[in-house]
């Protein structure tokens, strides 16, 4: 496998009863680089991406992270299910920012990016805070350490859980419709911060309706429709000049 | 009335009433209400100074050295018997929502079986387990007279404990179930296992939501203990019964008794308000918002 591959999904299918939210989906993510989702409601972007850190079982079909083959180990001509434990550790390197934050409300700021790195990995106390605060003045939050989260705006939450995320030191972080559950004057401000992320070089996966953001930031655009993958490549190409009709036509509706 | 005719009227007298003395309504309905209630408390109040009560009973026995061990005796039962119901409460309720059908299937049992019948009835069977047990233990690697086993303080811990365990799972059930599934994935995310995010994640917030009717089950399980009296346990109700089989003051030793469980119940009643502030940090209060 290549080198730069850092997230390789082949023929990824998921049902749910007799739906089929994924259809036999690829993907391709280089390290460092910005790969956006977009799609219409219901098109499988988000079962997707929680396939990815075993939040949802695949039904078939393979995902690889590093390298690493996620939910199964091999030997030889079989394939195990690997236990409980191990399924944790290789989560501890996928972050993930949820539409609605997810923030751990009986934790303060601070204590929500420390949670991790202090019960999981076992980082020393003081260098998980000393490490949490610097994330936290990178995210513009640096004044909000002991805040709760019900004390902070939608923007300010969904910052404290991108640095949640970047706390665990992540290979990779999926963001889940990270902007969808904002008022619109605070979308910017979350915005901000994952483009600074890209620039740093995090690979990242975000399922978005955010277009902007994609054509800014983003390295590939994948279009998604019931399951399918419609169509992937370059961000430019994809937003600008696509090939096929129907992600044409959703780009049109989304921008207008 | 066009605007330049308003401007240009003379002021009003009618409109002039801020210097007119405020007369507040009255409330005759609340006045009479409280007046009955009033007359029928202070009523009350004379029954029991007219009534055939030696108040020098109750001064003196209140803090008789039996009266004092038996409310020892309460405070040990209420925390051993509400400790392995919480305990066993905590652990049925992870089986019943846990995705194994065997554990589940026996945590429904257990809930069915000890919530069907009455605590005394428990208390009497655990205590009359020698009947047909006569001895317990692992055949081979030890065994003990049942009788030597079970004193009125195991039975009665047993009996308490075990039956309010179904109580609180269900408890402990509601409070987990109050814990939206994003806090269980965010947990998973960062790569928790099970344990972890119970303890850590889950039950922290699903306090917050348990503590009331736990504390009314604490409160409960106070009064709870008397039906050891029952089974000979010296708690503080059997030994005032003991005082007064000797002395025939009845009444006296019993209004002794309900002293201490109300004075106890007070003291439960307030410690539950800080720990219900304690679990409650991080939310916005219920009455500030309203």
């Amino acid at each position: 496998m290549n080198q730069d591959i850092l997230v390789k999904a082949i023929d990824v299918t998921k049902n749910y009863g007799t739906f089929r939210a994924l259809d036999k989906v690829s993907l391709e993510v280089a390290r460092g680089e910005v790969s956006c989702i977009i799609g219409p409601s219901g098109s499988g972007k988000s079962t997707l991406l929680r396939c990815i850190n075993l939040l949802e079982r695949m039904d078939s079909g393979a995902i690889w992270v590093k390298d690493e083959l996620i939910g199964y180990r091999r030997d030889g001509n079989n394939l195990h299910e690997i236990s409980d434990a191990e399924i944790s550790r290789q989560r501890q390197r996928i972050g993930m920012v949820f539409q609605r934050f997810n923030l751990f409300p009986h934790k303060t700021a601070l204590e929500n990016i420390i949670e991790g790195p202090v019960q999981v990995l076992g980082e020393p106390v003081k260098e998980a805070r000393d490490r949490a605060s610097a994330l936290l003045e990178r995210v513009g939050l640096a004044d909000k350490a002991n805040h709760y989260p019900s004390e902070l705006s939608g923007g300010q939450q969904q910052r404290v859980a991108i640095a949640r995320a970047m706390g665990m030191r992540p290979d990779l972080i999926l963001f889940d419709e990270p902007t969808s559950a904002l008022d619109p004057e605070l979308v910017s401000e979350v915005l901000d911060v994952m483009r600074d992320l890209a620039a740093s070089g995090m690979t990242m996966i975000v399922v978005t309706h955010e277009l902007g953001f994609a054509r800014n930031v983003a390295n590939t655009v994948t279009f998604m429709e019931t399951g399918k993958v419609v169509e992937t490549g370059l961000a430019s190409e994809v937003l600008s000049t696509p090939k096929s009709a129907r992600t044409a036509e959703f780009i049109k509706a989304v921008r207008s | 009335m066009n605007v330049a005719s308003l401007a240009t009227q003379p002021a009003d007298s009618k409109y002039e009433i801020a210097h007119l003395k405020l007369v507040p309504k009255r409330h005759i309905g609340r006045m009479i209400a409280a007046g009955v209630v009033l007359l029928l408390f202070a009523g009350l109040v004379r029954a029991f100074s007219v009534g055939q009560i030696e108040w020098s009973y109750v001064r003196d026995f209140l803090f008789a050295p039996a009266i004092l061990a038996g409310l020892y005796n309460t405070l040990l039962m209420t925390v051993a018997a509400m400790g392995l119901g919480i305990v066993l409460g905590v652990v049925i309720a992870i089986m019943r929502i846990s995705g194994n059908p065997v554990l589940s299937s026996i945590a429904i049992g257990y809930i069915w079986v000890f919530r069907g019948a009455p605590a005394l009835l428990q208390l009497m069977l655990w205590f009359n387990l020698a009947l047909i047990f006569p001895t317990l233990g692992i055949p081979g690697l030890f065994e003990f007279r049942t009788v030597d086993v079970m004193t009125p303080f195991v039975a009665a811990v047993l009996g308490l404990g075990i039956s309010q365990g179904a109580y609180t799972s269900e408890v402990v059930r509601s409070g987990l179930l109050s814990v939206d599934s994003g806090q269980y994935e965010a947990a998973r995310t960062i790569g928790m296992k099970q344990m972890m995010m119970l303890r850590r994640i889950v039950l922290p917030q699903a306090m917050r939501v348990m503590v009331p009717p736990v504390g009314n089950e604490v409160i409960g399980m106070v009064k709870l203990t008397s039906l050891a009296s029952v089974i000979q346990y010296s708690e503080i109700l059997h030994n005032a019964q003991i005082i007064y089989f000797a002395n025939t003051r009845v009444l006296e030793l019993l209004l002794v008794a309900s002293f201490w469980y109300l004075l106890v119940v007070s003291v439960l009643s307030i410690g539950q308000h800080y720990i219900e502030r304690y679990f409650g940090r991080g939310s916005k209060s219920i009455r500030s918002s309203m």
